[in-house]
């Protein structure tokens, strides 16, 4: 039994307490997606995050979510995070204006493990929203670039006008030495790209997959099919990376909703290895 | 640990605990007898305590019962766990405000009480280090369990008896207190109404010094040993534990839950008394001025918005649910905090309105399929 | 001939048939070339052409009153374009048209499915080739119905 005398004597600061930002700029990315950029409200720095981590936002009066962090790490005089508006709290804050103040906790959550494809060919597989979350990891990907191996980005969404950060997608792949895919999962008679599902890209990547690491995000069955399509052409599960989500209230820890299985996706993910999920994301209602 | 004495009170001298506590300043709680059971609220004299009452429990049933004798604490567990005061039900956190220039946050955590609690059996000591462990020993820390943690004062009482669906044992839980108290009570029913007390830390002793007390000798410790002894081998349930984490994870999709989703009713009475449940929801309370209160309050795992991701929730069958709360209790909770969650103090077996009895279902599992736990 | 003859032979579903099929198969292919917006076939015509895209890409569509033409699929280098000339009634179900320059050979489907009706080892061995196709493309389409993009419901 441990002793009380065992844990840390002095009174913690409570982490429910949210510090306030100001919105400095909004972007409409898609009619229901925005992309706010926060600056402190205060005099403090923000704090430093790492690419995959996220906060906890909070409009006065209406609740809080998390939102993934969705700008560049290496910047640091603000926060840039993409919220789509599907509750009555990410509604809220699409609507707030330049200059309106915002709570915000964080960040929280584990960190694409960038690091960990030196010398390696990456491929980053995102669906829809998720690649926002990923794209941080992408801009720390490209400011090494030499670093890394071939560097592949596949990206599936609904449709053609469903691509989010279109031009700077479209910008990427004139400048860099990266390849990028796009695919929906329908389009109209105009769209040249491919039309299937992400997955069908998967086969046709022309990296080194047994010694390749893998980024991936997007809703959750997207994500199990493609770890399961990228281990199929040979890459190792433990090179999978995934963001999970779940509901979360305190994202510290101490509220029990993120539980999956014996993790809580606020601090053992979002970001969490394929290898160690793979059997319980195959299960029902875990 | 250092070696502290042992000695002999009678109940005046808990009464004169008691009030030496109150002199103090701490807000004594312990067992009284309300609304047919025995819960835990203030204590300011000796005649709130339950004398001569125990409490009868099986699966599903809760009854109070009158003793022959006037022991105070002659009863098991009630409906209450110690959490109610650790990890308040209800807690206002902060208020945001407009202001001119936005918003402003200002936290409405209020000093804590000092709380001294009295009759603290062995589960619930465990059970509290359990929270503390998850309150105390993570990345982040919870000022307000911190708190009203810090300063308690813990009078710990061993069993004499076993309750219908005790498994302490089982659980390595008890019935004997062995550590995390100041002071630990075993109550002695022979010729003389006497209490043994043992000493847990210097402020335990310092108390117990302002009391009138004598020596302990041989006949009350033998006799405490043979009460605890009594507890210790009457126990009303049994579950083996040394492989439980491993069977329920191996067996995540066992028709056994199933079976128990027909019974459960998600009414997670189960949560509400488990003395180690402690997840909490948050709730913005608005004013007509605009302000708004950001307020913490229990959750429980069996509600179907527990788990509310993207338009539905994760976890909506009852199975999954119940089976939610048993893996993490039992398995789950390894892996997060390195012990089990379970103290084997039975309340959940007592509380559930259709007598789903934990012990039971993990021995069905494990294919010893038939009775249930009793001993 | 001989040209038809080595992608035939080269190509992986066809691996394995031996040199009469390559020989049949590339007697009754031709090479074909579509423009950007050219149509391969359309849905209800007769389905008597298997296409082995070589360069290009080929969208599947269906034509839906309001909405227009609607890709559902898109196929390129390396792939087939109509499978659905193994079964009855024979038929197109959806329109392909070029998205952009697309070179390929077409084998005879007509000719394939005579000669199948003969030799059944052949038409066994075809339908082991063709089917798994088939099943990939239904079960990609499973998790393109899901709509897994769209806004939560």
């Amino acid at each position: 039994m441990d002793r009380l005398a065992d844990f840390a004597p002095m009174v913690a600061p409570d982490a429910m307490l949210p510090r306030v930002v100001r919105v400095a700029r909004r972007t409409r990315d898609l009619p229901d997606t925005w992309t706010l950029e926060l600056v402190p409200a205060d005099d403090m720095p923000l704090p430093v995050y790492l690419p995959g981590q996220f906060t906890m936002l909070y409009v006065l009066g209406v609740g809080e979510i998390p939102v993934s962090i969705s700008g560049d790490a290496a910047d640091p005089s603000r926060i840039v995070q993409t919220i789509r508006a599907v509750g009555k709290v990410s509604e809220a804050c699409t609507h707030l204006s330049v200059g309106d103040t915002l709570g915000l906790r964080g960040p929280y959550g584990t960190a694409w493990p960038v690091a960990e494809g030196y010398a390696r060919d990456v491929v980053v597989v995102a669906g829809g929203l998720g690649l926002a979350p990923l794209r941080p990891a992408l801009y720390q990907l490209l400011a090494s670039r030499p670093r890394f191996g071939k560097l592949v980005l596949l990206y599936g969404t609904r449709k053609p006008d469903d691509i989010l950060f279109r031009r700077q997608l479209a910008g990427w792949r004139r400048q860099l030495d990266m390849e990028i895919e796009v695919t929906v999962d329908h389009a109209g008679a105009d769209w040249r790209g491919h039309v299937g599902v992400v997955t069908k890209l998967i086969p046709r990547l022309g990296v080194d997959a047994a010694t390749a690491m893998a980024l991936v995000c997007g809703p959750e069955v997207m994500m199990r099919f493609a770890a399961s399509a990228l281990h199929d052409i040979g890459m190792a599960e433990s090179s999978i990376h995934l963001s999970l989500e779940r509901n979360m209230k305190c994202a510290i820890g101490l509220c029990g909703h993120c539980q999956f299985a014996g993790s809580f996706v606020c601090k053992d993910g979002a970001v969490m290895r394929y290898d160690k999920v793979r059997r319980l994301m195959g299960l029902k209602e875990i | 640990m250092p070696e502290f004495a042992q000695a002999v009170i009678t109940p005046q001298g808990l009464a004169a605990l008691i009030s030496g506590l109150r002199d103090d300043g701490f807000r004594v709680i312990g067992p009284t007898l309300r609304d047919a059971a025995i819960v835990y609220d203030d204590i300011e004299s000796l005649g709130d305590l339950p004398a001569g009452w125990t409490d009868e429990q099986e699966a599903g049933h809760y009854r109070v019962r009158r003793r022959e004798d006037s022991a105070l604490f002659g009863y098991n567990v009630g409906p209450h766990a110690w959490k109610r005061f650790l990890h308040p039900p209800l807690l206002r956190m902060w208020r945001a405000e407009p202001t001119a220039d936005g918003m402003a946050v200002t936290s409405l955590a209020e000093p804590a009480e000092r709380y001294a609690f009295l009759a603290v059996r062995s589960c619930e000591l465990h059970a509290i280090a359990i929270q503390d462990r998850v309150f105390l020993g993570g990345t982040y820390v919870d000022p307000h369990y911190q708190a009203r943690r810090e300063g308690a004062f813990i009078i710990a009482v061993n069993c004499g008896q076993a309750g219908g669906t005790c498994f302490c044992v089982s659980m390595k839980a008890g019935p004997k207190a062995k550590e995390g108290y100041d002071l630990a009570l075993t109550e002695l029913l022979a010729d003389e109404h006497e209490f043994l007390v043992e000493v847990g830390s210097e402020r335990g002793a310092a108390l117990l010094a302002r009391v009138p007390h004598r020596d302990a000798e041989s006949q009350h410790t033998d006799a405490a040993a043979s009460a605890v002894a009594n507890a210790e081998n009457n126990m009303g349930r049994h579950m083996r534990s040394d492989d439980v984490r491993e069977l329920l994870l191996a067996n995540l999709e066992h028709p056994r839950w199933d079976d128990v989703a027909e019974r459960c009713l998600t009414c997670g009475n189960c949560t509400m008394v488990c003395p180690t449940c402690f997840c909490t929801a948050v709730e913005d309370e608005n004013a007509l001025t605009g302000a708004a209160e950001r307020k913490r309050r229990w959750d429980s795992c069996f509600t179907m918005d527990f788990s509310y991701i993207h338009g539905g929730s994760v976890r909506s069958s009852a199975k999954s649910r119940y089976r939610q709360w048993m893996t993490h209790k039992l398995a789950n909770w390894v892996d997060q905090f390195g012990t089990s969650g379970c103290v084997g103090c039975g309340r959940c077996v007592t509380w559930c309105p259709v007598g789903i009895d934990i012990t039971e279902e993990v021995r069905a599992i494990r294919g010893e399929g038939g009775g249930d736990g009793r001993a | 001939m001989e040209g038809l003859e080595g992608i035939v032979a080269e190509h992986r579903l066809f691996q394995g048939l031996g040199p009469d099929f390559v020989a049949l198969a590339a007697g009754c292919a031709k090479n074909v070339r579509f423009n950007a917006d050219e149509y391969l076939f359309h849905a209800e015509e007769p389905a008597d052409w298997i296409y082995l895209l070589r360069h290009g890409r080929v969208a599947l569509e269906l034509v839906t009153p309001g909405r227009g033409a609607v890709q559902f699929e898109t196929l390129g280098e390396g792939e087939i374009v109509g499978l659905t000339w193994l079964l009855p009634p024979y038929r197109w179900g959806y329109d392909a048209r070029a998205i952009e320059l697309t070179r390929g050979i077409a084998l005879d489907a007509k000719c394939l499915r005579d000669k199948c009706e003969v030799d059944h080892d052949l038409g066994y061995a075809l339908l082991k080739r063709f089917l798994p196709v088939l099943v990939q493309r239904l079960q990609a389409m499973r998790l393109q119905m899901l709509d897994v993009y769209g806004p939560p419901r």
